[in-house]
Parts: C-alpha cells; sequence; structure tokens
C-alpha cells in the first residue's frame, strides 16, 4: 500500500515537521533550565541582599529574555503545519491532541508572560519578595508549558485513554489521567526537562569560563559556575535516572525502537549496551537490508535487560524478532508483523464496511463490523505495511548514533560538572585553562546532545505517528509536495536569519558583560 | 491626598513604564518579535497554511467522511 501515498508529499512534510520542531527546540532547553538558574540566584540575592547576586541575576536574566525572545512562538509554527500537511493526522487525534496543547496555550504561555514581564519591567516597581515569586512562577510556567506539549507527545508514543469512534474517525478521550500521567508521558517529562536543565548549566558554565579565559567579571563567572555546576549535577543525574525509566516505557510499547537504539538484529537475554560501536553498510541479513551489522562493537552486558525490565536475564528482542514474532520477557506472545498486518486490513476493512453500513442504515452489519474493528484495532496501523512488512523498520543508523552521542555526552556533562566543582573547591579555576576552554566546546555539545535525544524518541517511532495505529504516510493531507518545499525553504531563511539576529545580539551582550553592583 | 489609581490603571501604567525604560537591546527584541510575529501570522497563516478541512469541508460530518475515506482507501 505504501506506493498508493505520494512519497515525496509524505517526505517534504516531514522534513518541514523537522526543521521547525529543531529549530524550536534550540531555544526551548534554555529557556526551562535558565528559567530555574536565574531563579536560584535571585533568591541568594533575596537571602544575602548582596548587589553582587543582583548583577549576577539580572546577567543572566539578560540571556534568557533573548533567547526567550527569539524563541518565543516558533512552536506555533508547529500548529500550522498540523491543519495544512497533517489534516488525516489533526482528525484522528482531535480531541486528545487538542487538550492538552489548548492548557499549555491558556494556562501556561499565560502565566509566564505575565510573570516574565515582572521579572523584566519590576525590579525597582514591585517589592523583592514579590518580584523572586514571579521570577520563580516564570521558571514553573515554562516548565507548565513543556509538560502539556509532552503529554501529548507521550500519548503519540504510547496511545492510552482513549476510544476510537469509528463514526467520526476521531479517538475521543475517555480518562484525562490515564494520558497525563501515563508512564511514557511522565518519563518523558522529566527526562526532557532535566537534560534541558543540562543544557542551559552547560551554557552557564561555558559562558563563564570564558570570561575567566579573558580574565573579565571574575567574580560574576566564579559564581556562575558554582551555581551552574551543582544545578548542573542534580540534572544530569535525573536525567541519567529518567533515561532508565524511559528505558522501560520504550522497550514496552515501542520495542522495534529500543532494538533500533541498539543495533539489535537478533534479541537475547542479559541484552547488553553497545559502549562503543560503528555499523558497517552491510545488512545482517538480506531478508533484512534495514539492519546494518556491525563493524566492530564493544558491549557491556546485560544492561539493557537491566534498564529495560528491571532483570538481567530478560529477553530483549531484535529486529528479526518483532518482525517474525516472540514471547516476550512476560510470556506474552507477541505476533509476526505480517499477521499484524492482516488484523490490521481486517480492522481497515470493518471501518470501511461500518461506514457503507451506517449510510445504507444497516445496523446489523454496522455491529458485526464495530466489533470486527473494535478486536483488530490495536493493529489497525499494520494494514498499511500488508505489502511491505519490512517498512515498520526505522532509520537504524540514525537511530543508533544519535542515541550514543547523547548517552556518551551525557556522560561527558557529568565528568564536566564534576571537574568545574572539584577545581571551585580549590580555588583553582582561573588557572585551569585547559578546563575552561573544555567548558566553552561543550556549550554546542549540549545542544547536540538536545537535538539526538529528539531525534531518537522521533525517528526511532518511525514509520508510526501514533504508535502501531497511525503511519506518518497516513497522517498527511492531500497538499502538492511542491507547495511544502516553498514553504520549507522560507522556514530555512527567516529561521537562519533569526538565527543569525539571536546570536549577534547575544554575542554582543556576552561580550558587554554584567553591570557590576547589580545597578 | 492623591487617590490611589486603580488595579487596572496600576497594571498598565507598569506595562507603560517598562516599555518606556526599555533598553536598546530589549528594544532590538521586540522588534524582532514583532517582525515574526507578522511574517508568521499574516503570511504565513494566512496564505500558505491554511486548514484544509476547515476550508474545504462544510461540516464536521463531511470532515470525517474525508478522513475515513483518506484512510480506507489511500490511494
Amino acid at each position: 500500500m505504501i506506493e498508493q501515498f505520494d512519497s515525496s508529499a509524505v517526505d517534504w512534510s516531514r522534513a518541514q515537521f523537522a526543521l521547525t520542531a529543531m529549530y524550536h527546540w534550540i531555544f526551548v532547553p534554555l529557556t526551562l533550565g535558565l528559567a530555574f538558574i536565574i531563579a536560584f540566584m535571585e533568591t541568594i540575592y533575596y537571602k544575602t541582599k548582596n548587589p553582587e547576586w543582583k548583577s549576577i541575576t539580572k546577567f543572566w536574566m539578560t540571556i534568557f529574555g533573548i533567547n526567550f525572545a527569539i524563541g518565543v512562538a516558533t512552536g506555533i509554527i508547529l500548529e500550522f503545519q498540523f491543519g495544512t500537511n497533517w489534516s488525516s493526522y489533526s482528525w484522528f487525534v482531535g480531541d486528545i491532541f487538542g487538550a492538552p496543547l489548548a492548557i499549555e496555550g491558556i494556562m501556561a504561555f499565560f502565566m509566564e508572560s505575565t510573570f516574565i514581564a515582572i521579572m523584566f519591567f519590576g525590579w525597582n516597581k514591585v517589592s523583592p519578595k514579590f518580584h523572586l515569586t514571579a521570577t520563580w512562577l516564570t521558571a514553573l510556567g515554562a516548565n507548565l508549558s513543556a509538560l502539556w506539549i509532552l503529554v501529548a507527545n507521550g500519548w503519540m508514543q504510547a496511545p492510552v485513554g482513549m476510544k476510537f469512534n469509528p463514526e467520526t474517525a476521531r479517538n475521543e478521550m475517555e480518562s484525562f489521567w490515564d494520558i497525563v500521567l501515563s508512564p511514557t508521558a511522565v518519563h518523558k517529562f522529566i527526562h526532557t526537562i532535566t537534560s534541558s536543565y543540562t543544557l542551559a548549566a552547560v551554557v552557564v558554565v561555558g559562558i563563564s569560563a570564558w570570561y575567566l579565559l579573558k580574565g573579565r567579571h571574575l567574580l560574576m563567572a566564579k559564581r556562575s559556575i558554582v551555581v551552574g555546576s551543582v544545578f548542573g549535577l542534580l540534572s544530569i543525574l535525573f536525567t541519567i535516572l529518567s533515561g532508565d525509566g524511559s528505558a522501560t516505557a520504550v522497550a514496552k510499547h515501542q520495542p522495534m525502537k529500543l532494538a533500533a537504539m541498539e543495533g539489535y538484529y537478533e534479541g537475547s537475554t542479559n541484552a547488553g549496551v553497545i559502549a562503543i560501536g560503528a555499523l558497517s553498510s552491510d545488512p545482517v541479513d538480506p531478508k533484512y537490508p534495514e539492519v546494518n551489522d556491525f563493524l566492530f562493537k564493544a558491549e557491556i552486558p546485560g544492561i539493557i535487560s537491566f534498564l529495560a525490565f528491571n532483570d538481567f536475564d530478560a529477553f530483549v528482542p531484535g529486529v528479526k524478532d518483532i518482525m517474525e514474532g516472540y514471547t516476550d520477557h512476560e510470556g506474552n506472545v507477541v505476533l509476526p508483523v505480517k499477521e499484524r498486518a492482516e488484523r490490521g486490513l481486517i480492522a481497515r476493512n470493518a471501518l470501511k464496511d461500518f461506514t457503507k453500513a451506517k449510510k445504507e442504515g444497516n445496523e446489523e452489519a454496522m455491529a458485526t463490523n464495530l466489533k470486527l474493528l473494535e478486536e483488530n484495532y490495536e493493529h489497525f496501523g499494520y494494514s498499511y505495511f500488508i505489502d511491505n512488512p519490512n517498512g515498520i523498520i526505522p532509520n537504524i543508523p540514525i537511530t543508533f548514533y544519535s542515541f550514543h552521542i547523547m548517552v556518551i555526552l551525557g556522560f561527558w556533562f557529568l565528568l564536566l560538572f564534576l571537574l568545574f566543582l572539584w577545581m571551585a573547591s580549590k580555588n583553582k579555576l582561573t588557572n585551569s585553562r585547559l578546563l575552561l576552554r573544555l567548558g566553552i566546546i561543550t556549550i554546542p555539545l549540549a545542544y547536540v546532545a538536545s537535538q539526538a535525544g529528539w531525534v531518537v524518541a522521533e525517528l526511532g517511532r518511525q514509520p508510526w505517528v501514533v504508535q502501531d495505529l497511525m503511519p506518518t504516510m497516513a497522517a498527511v493531507s492531500k497538499v502538492s509536495a511542491s507547495s511544502i518545499q516553498i514553504t520549507f525553504w522560507m522556514f530555512v531563511v527567516v529561521f537562519t536569519a533569526l538565527l543569525i539576529a539571536e546570536l549577534k545580539i547575544l554575542f554582543k551582550q556576552i561580550h558587554i558583560g554584567p553591570k557590576e553592583g547589580g545597578h | 491626598m492623591d487617590k490611589k489609581p486603580n488595579i487596572g490603571a496600576r497594571i498598565v501604567n507598569f506595562y507603560i513604564d517598562g516599555f518606556k525604560n526599555m533598553g536598546k537591546t530589549g528594544k532590538q527584541l521586540w522588534l524582532l518579535i514583532l517582525i515574526k510575529l507578522f511574517i508568521m501570522f499574516a503570511i504565513w497563516r494566512l496564505v500558505f497554511f491554511p486548514n484544509v478541512l476547515k476550508t474545504d469541508f462544510d461540516s464536521d460530518e463531511e470532515r470525517s467522511e474525508h478522513v475515513i475515506e483518506q484512510l480506507t482507501n489511500p490511494e
């Protein structure tokens, strides 16, 4: 069935969405994390009344403001695309996706923007306590915004709390709390925000390291490094811990993604994590050309079995197992993809026949087809792969490398924060020029890790836009690929111009540095 | 004794004062935000990003029929 979709329109719609989401995600993590770092700094100022802390807070607040201003509303472009390029998807998920986004828009955005005004305009106009409260509420508001977006994303990765209505072709919400408290959504939220805090901490430490190398604003830089490193260290530890939770959720709902993350062709018990490895261009098995063999690999045994199922001996399936069927660690039989596709087709035909029966007023046929649809609905999306079961295998090299880049960089950030704290405790920060340089170099690496995380999450779940229910190719609207290309290139031009403008303003502000004495 | 302005007026004045006393960087950022919002809502949204189900169909019933057709006959 794949060839019946306009693959060019699908590809351009995906490319445009990826471009916009990745551009939006340049700004979001710094906003999420820096808001809390500023709140901590202002709290120290509030407690100590030391004007140096006010100066430090105001400097980082300016950096926050620049980042927020350029990033604000870029996420709305994604919503434009839902209506134009992804109309079938938007209709199919309707209320479930719409509700969290509406809450995000109404509650968090207004909360955030109200208190940001007090943060920037209110220094001498409201009481210090009220100002501090506004700063904390800005941080909370920003993170609440993220919560609702990630709940919506979590539902796409592991749909729960809904029922498909064949009369409207929409998934209707049955339990708001099942959706909000779904383990996938909860782990995704914690992993995403703590990794964002880590990125912000790296930025604070890196910029401060630059000041130390230049011999400028030494006190501000040292204090910022201490706050940034403590905050960063705690954040990266929580990121690693929540990564464990994410692995459990992925193993349960998206075993193919987990297999792609580790490049597993065949599953095993005591499944290990590939500490270092490189994929060759040759497939392991000509039957599955999507799965590359390893050129070399160094594996730590048991880690993935343990992370996924809290049991070193648990079976973790590989691509071949998922394609051909297997029995999972709890003894449940997971059907081969071919069989799931057949059952998905039964569901799809039942939807078609239900609609026909409804038009004809044939209630008996409606009831028969509704039963068939409900019995096979969990396989609905597989119907589109009846002629090409291998279409459910994601791009393994990109998923594998993105995952490992993210993990390796995560451990590097942990080491970096420890080193900075160690040198700060010895009062030797200004002499550690190599470490200071590493701090600066790590800033872009934090962005690489952050983007890589989303690549794993979103490319690793392909071909699904809603796991098992709707593949990406069935989600697009009937729009021409050329019209999507036009807007894609418009985005490239405008986004590039905005990014250049931001970096120019940002670098200028960093060059100026804080105003001494907090005035 | 002068009467204290009401809460609404105080909030408005707070914003007016804030914008008036904004530094050069703040003004540059606001200019960028306004340009960005203009491009997004006045050009992209209106010209390039119609909500196709809203513009092409009159009722939810028609929209449902269209999506079911798309899902069940994907040619």
